[in-house]
C-alpha cells in the first residue's frame, strides 16, 4: 500500500512538500505575533513616516541636511556619508594592501617579516577595537585646537576633527576635470593604437612613460594650477575653535583610519595569494625570452594575477561598506546611526525601518555580486 | 693551496636574505631604523618604566603604563558584573571544558565517539545552569555577566547553533530538490549581505515583537541568535566548499551499495567534507569570535565593552591605552592561536592528499 513512497520522484514532492508547509507555518506564526503584538503596544504601520519632519540634528553631512527635512532626507544623508567613508577607505586600503601584499613577497627577510607582522597584527584583531582605538585612544588624545597640529598653516589636526581648507568656487576645478577626462581619453586611445601597431608591425610605442605624462604629470599641473586659481576658504582660529573650510569630524578619521588599516591587511593577503597563483614556469619562460624584469611583471605576472586578486578583492569591498556600520558605535552619522539608530528611536517605527536598512545593505550586495559573476565570465582565464 | 675560509652558515644565510645587494642592504638598514624607533618606546611604555605595584592611580608615578589599573581591574575584565561569591561556578565550567576538551582529544579514548556526542548533549546545557543558576544555584541575571566570560559564551554558544545549522544550510545548497536549495540559497545570501551589526538590532528589536506576548526572550540571548544566524550562513558556504572538493563518484559509490540520503551524508559524505572544510570553518569561527563584540551596540559589556566602559571611572582617568592593549592582546592571542591551527590542519590535509 505504501509502495508508492519508495518512488523518488514522489518522496521528492513529498519532502518539499512538508518543507515548505513548515517555512509558511512558522513565518505565519511569527507575522501574526508581531502584529498582535503592535496593535497592542499601538505601534503605526506603514511608510508615511518617512516624509515627516526628522527633527534630528546630523553634525556631519555633505548633503546640506538641515534637522526641518524629512526622514527621507535623513537617509539620505545617511546613506551619502556610509558611501562617503567607504569609499575613501577603499582608494587607501587598496594602496596601503597592495603595498603591504607585495612587500610579504620580498625577498628582504626583515622587510617581508615585517609586512608579515602588520598583516598578522591587523588581521586578528576585531575591527571594533580598531575603531575604539582610533576613537578614544588616538583622536581623544590629540591636543585642543589652540595647540593644533598645523600642516602648512592650511590644515589643523586636533580633537575637534581635521580642519580642510575648501574652494569658495568652483569653475576652476571644473575645468580642470574636463583637461583630466580629455587626457585619459587621449591615453586610452593611444593604448589602443599602440596595441594594434605592435601586433600588425612589432614597433614598441613607450606607453607607460607617455601614460605617466598624460594621467599622471599633466593633471596634476591642472590640479595646481586651477588650486591656484581659486580663492580658498582656509581654517583660522577664532576663539576656540577653527572657523572656515570643511571639518573633518573625529568619528569619520577614527572609522576612516579603522577601516583601511584593517582592510588593507586582508587585500594584502588577497594580493600575495594571487602573485603566488602565478607559477613560477611562467616567469621563467618569461625571463627566457629575454623579457626584462618589468615587462616579465607588467606582460606576464599580473595579466594572471589580476583575474585572481579581483574577485576576492571585490567581496573585500564589500565587507568594507559594511563594516562602515561600526560607526554606529562612535557615533559617526552612517546608515545604522541615523536610521536604524535615531530615526527608530523618534518614530518607533522597528519592522519599517529594519527592512528599509536591510534592503539597501542587500542591494549594495547584490549589485557587487553581479558585478563579480559579470567579471569572471568575462575575464575567465582561457587555458588549452 | 688555500681556499677561502667557509662562511659560518648562519653568516651566509643573512647576507643572502638581508644584503644580497647594495639595494637591499639600504631596506634593511632603514628597517632595522623603524623597527628600532617604534619598539624602544613601545618596550619602556609596556614593560620597563611601567607601574606595576599598588591599588590606585596615585601608585603610577612613573611614565610607562599603569598595569595597576588592570591589576585592580581584572576580576571585571574577566566576569563582568559577576558576583563575586558566585565566580568558581565560571572557573568550574571553565576547567569542565577544558577537561573534557583534552579528554575528548586523546585518541585512545574507549568509546570516544559515544563520549563526543554526550559531551556535546550534557556540557552546554549544564554551562548554562551553572551560569544562570537556579535548581540549587543562586541566580545571576545574564545583564550581570560580562567580560572575557561573556565573549568566550557568545562564540561557544553562538557556534554551537551555527555548525549543525550551516551544515544543513550546505547540505541543503547542494540538494537535488529545486525548493529547499532556493530556500537554503535565500536564507545564506541573506544573512551574508547584510551587517552583523543590524543582524543583533534586528535580534534585540525583532525576537521581542514576533514571539507571542509575554514570551520574553533574553537579551543575550538574542545576541546569541542573531550571531549564529549570520554566522551559520558563513559556516554553510565553508561546508560547501568541502561538499563540492568531494568526487561525484563517493556519493554515486554509497547509493550503489543502496544507502540513503541521511546514511550517505552522515556516513560518507559529511566525514570527509567536514575534514577538508575544517580550516575554512575554523576561519569563520575566528569572525565569530571577533564579531561577538559588536554586542556592545546593544549595551551588553563583553571584554571590549567592560574595557570601554572602565573608561569612564572617574577614578582612572586617562587609562585608555591600558585597557585597550590589555583587551587587544586577548583578542589578538586567540584569533592568532585558533588561524595557526587552522593553518596547521590544512597543511596535514595538503600533506594526507599527497598534494
Amino acid at each position: 500500500m505504501m509502495t508508492f513512497l519508495r518512488d523518488r520522484k514522489v518522496r521528492d514532492v513529498l519532502w518539499q512538500a512538508v518543507a515548505t508547509i513548515g517555512m509558511v507555518a512558522v513565518i505565519w506564526f511569527f507575522v501574526r505575533n508581531a502584529s498582535d503584538n503592535m496593535v497592542k503596544a499601538g505601534i503605526a504601520s506603514g511608510f508615511k513616516f518617512l516624509w515627516r519632519d526628522s527633527g534630528i540634528e546630523v553634525p556631519f553631512n555633505i548633503t546640506g541636511y538641515k534637522p526641518s527635512d524629512t526622514i527621507l532626507a535623513l537617509l539620505w544623508t545617511g546613506i551619502v556619508n556610509t558611501l562617503l567613508v567607504s569609499a575613501a577607505s577603499i582608494v587607501v586600503a587598496t594602496v596601503v594592501g597592495f603595498t603591504v601584499g607585495l612587500l610579504r613577497l620580498s625577498r628582504n627577510w626583515l622587510l617581508s617579516s615585517l609586512a608579515g607582522f602588520y598583516i598578522e597584527f591587523v588581521r586578528n584583531i576585531p575591527l571594533l577595537f580598531f575603531v575604539l582605538f582610533w576613537y578614544f585612544g588616538v583622536l581623544a588624545a590629540l591636543p585642543t585646537p589652540r595647540d593644533s597640529y598645523d600642516f602648512l598653516g592650511v590644515i589643523f589636526l586636533n580633537r575637534r576633527g581635521l580642519s580642510i581648507p575648501t574652494p569658495t568656487e568652483v569653475t576652476g576645478f571644473r575645468l580642470a576635470l574636463l583637461a583630466i577626462a580629455i587626457l585619459v581619453a587621449t591615453q586610452i586611445v593611444l593604448a589602443r593604437w599602440a596595441r594594434a601597431r605592435q601586433a600588425r608591425t612589432g614597433r614598441d610605442f613607450p606607453v607607460w612613460p607617455v601614460g605617466f605624462v598624460l594621467c599622471g604629470a599633466l593633471p596634476l599641473a591642472a590640479l595646481v594650477a586651477a588650486g591656484f586659481g581659486t580663492n580658498w576658504d582656509v581654517p583660522s582660529l577664532r576663539g576656540f575653535n577653527y572657523r572656515g573650510g570643511f571639518v573633518l569630524v573625529p568619528e569619520f578619521v577614527a572609522l576612516f583610519m579603522a577601516l583601511s588599516t584593517y582592510a588593507a591587511g586582508f587585500i594584502a593577503e588577497v594580493v600575495r595569494g594571487g602573485v603566488l597563483s602565478v607559477r613560477q614556469g611562467q616567469i621563467d619562460a618569461a625571463r627566457a625570452l629575454g623579457l626584462t624584469p618589468g615587462r616579465v611583471v607588467r606582460l606576464v605576472v599580473i595579466p594572471q594575477a589580476m583575474p585572481v586578486i579581483i574577485p576576492p578583492i571585490t567581496s573585500q569591498y564589500l565587507n568594507l561598506i559594511k563594516n562602515s556600520s561600526f560607526g554606529a558605535a562612535i557615533a559617526y552619522p552612517e546608515i545604522v546611526a541615523v536610521f536604524m539608530g535615531s530615526a527608530l528611536v523618534a518614530t518607533g517605527q522597528a519592522i519599517e525601518i529594519i527592512a528599509i536598512t536591510l534592503g539597501i545593505y542587500l542591494t549594495l550586495s547584490l549589485a557587487v555580486s553581479l558585478f563579480m559573476n559579470w567579471y569572471n565570465a568575462r575575464h575567465r582565464l582561457v587555458t588549452r | 693551496m688555500k681556499t677561502a675560509p667557509a662562511l659560518p652558515g648562519w653568516i651566509a644565510m643573512l647576507r643572502q636574505r638581508l644584503f644580497a645587494t647594495p639595494m637591499d642592504a639600504a631596506v634593511t638598514l632603514v628597517c632595522l631604523y623603524v623597527v628600532w624607533r617604534i619598539s624602544v618606546p613601545l618596550v619602556d611604555w609596556l614593560l620597563l618604566d611601567a607601574n606595576w605595584q599598588g591599588r590606585s592611580r596615585d601608585d603610577c608615578k612613573s611614565s610607562g603604563a599603569c598595569w595597576v589599573f588592570i591589576r585592580a581591574r581584572f576580576g571585571q575584565f574577566m566576569y563582568g558584573m559577576y558576583p563575586g561569591p558566585e565566580r568558581w561556578r565560571v572557573d568550574l565550567l571553565g576547567i569542565l571544558i577544558v577537561a573534557t576538551g583534552l579528554l575528548l582529544s586523546w585518541r585512545g579514548l574507549p568509546q570516544r565517539r559515544a563520549a563526543v556526542i554526550a559531551s556535546v548533549i550534557v556540557l552546554p546545557p549544564l554551562g548554562v545552569w551553572l551560569l544562570y543558576g537556579g535548581g540549587g544555584l543562586s541566580l545571576v541575571e545574564t545583564r550581570e555577566w560580562g567580560g572575557l566570560m561573556l565573549t568566550l559564551f557568545l562564540a561557544v554558544y553562538a557556534g554551537l547553533i551555527a555548525v549543525p545549522l550551516g551544515i544543513l544550510l550546505a547540505l541543503g545548497r547542494c540538494s537535488r530538490l529545486p525548493l529547499i536549495r532556493f530556500a537554503s540559497v535565500v536564507f545564506i545570501e541573506f544573512w551574508r549581505g547584510v551587517p552583523i551589526i543590524t543582524v543583533i538590532f534586528l535580534a534585540s528589536l525583532l525576537l521581542p515583537l514576533i514571539m507571542p506576548t509575554g514570551f520574553n526572550v533574553d537579551r543575550l540571548a538574542r545576541a546569541v541568535i542573531g550571531l549564529a544566524f549570520v554566522i551559520a550562513a558563513y559556516m554553510a558556504e565553508a561546508v560547501r566548499g568541502g561538499l563540492q572538493a568531494l568526487p561525484e563518484g563517493q556519493t554515486e559509490a554509497a547509493q550503489a551499495l543502496g544507502l540513503g540520503y541521511w546514511r550517505i551524508q552522515r556516513l560518507i559524505v559529511l566525514p570527509q567534507a567536514l575534514r577538508i572544510a575544517l580550516p575554512a570553518m575554523t576561519n569563520e569561527f575566528i569572525s565569530l569570535f571577533k564579531s561577538t563584540t559588536l554586542v556592545l551596540i546593544v549595551s551588553i559589556f563583553d571584554l571590549l565593552g567592560i574595557a570601554q566602559a572602565a573608561l569612564a571611572d572617574p577614578a582612572w582617568v586617562g587609562m585608555n591605552m591600558e585597557a585597550y592593549v590589555f583587551a587587544g592582546a586577548i583578542y589578538w592571542f586567540a584569533c592568532f592561536a585558533l588561524s595557526q591551527w587552522s593553518r596547521l590542519r590544512e597543511r596535514q590535509l595538503q600533506a594526507a592528499h599527497g598534494r
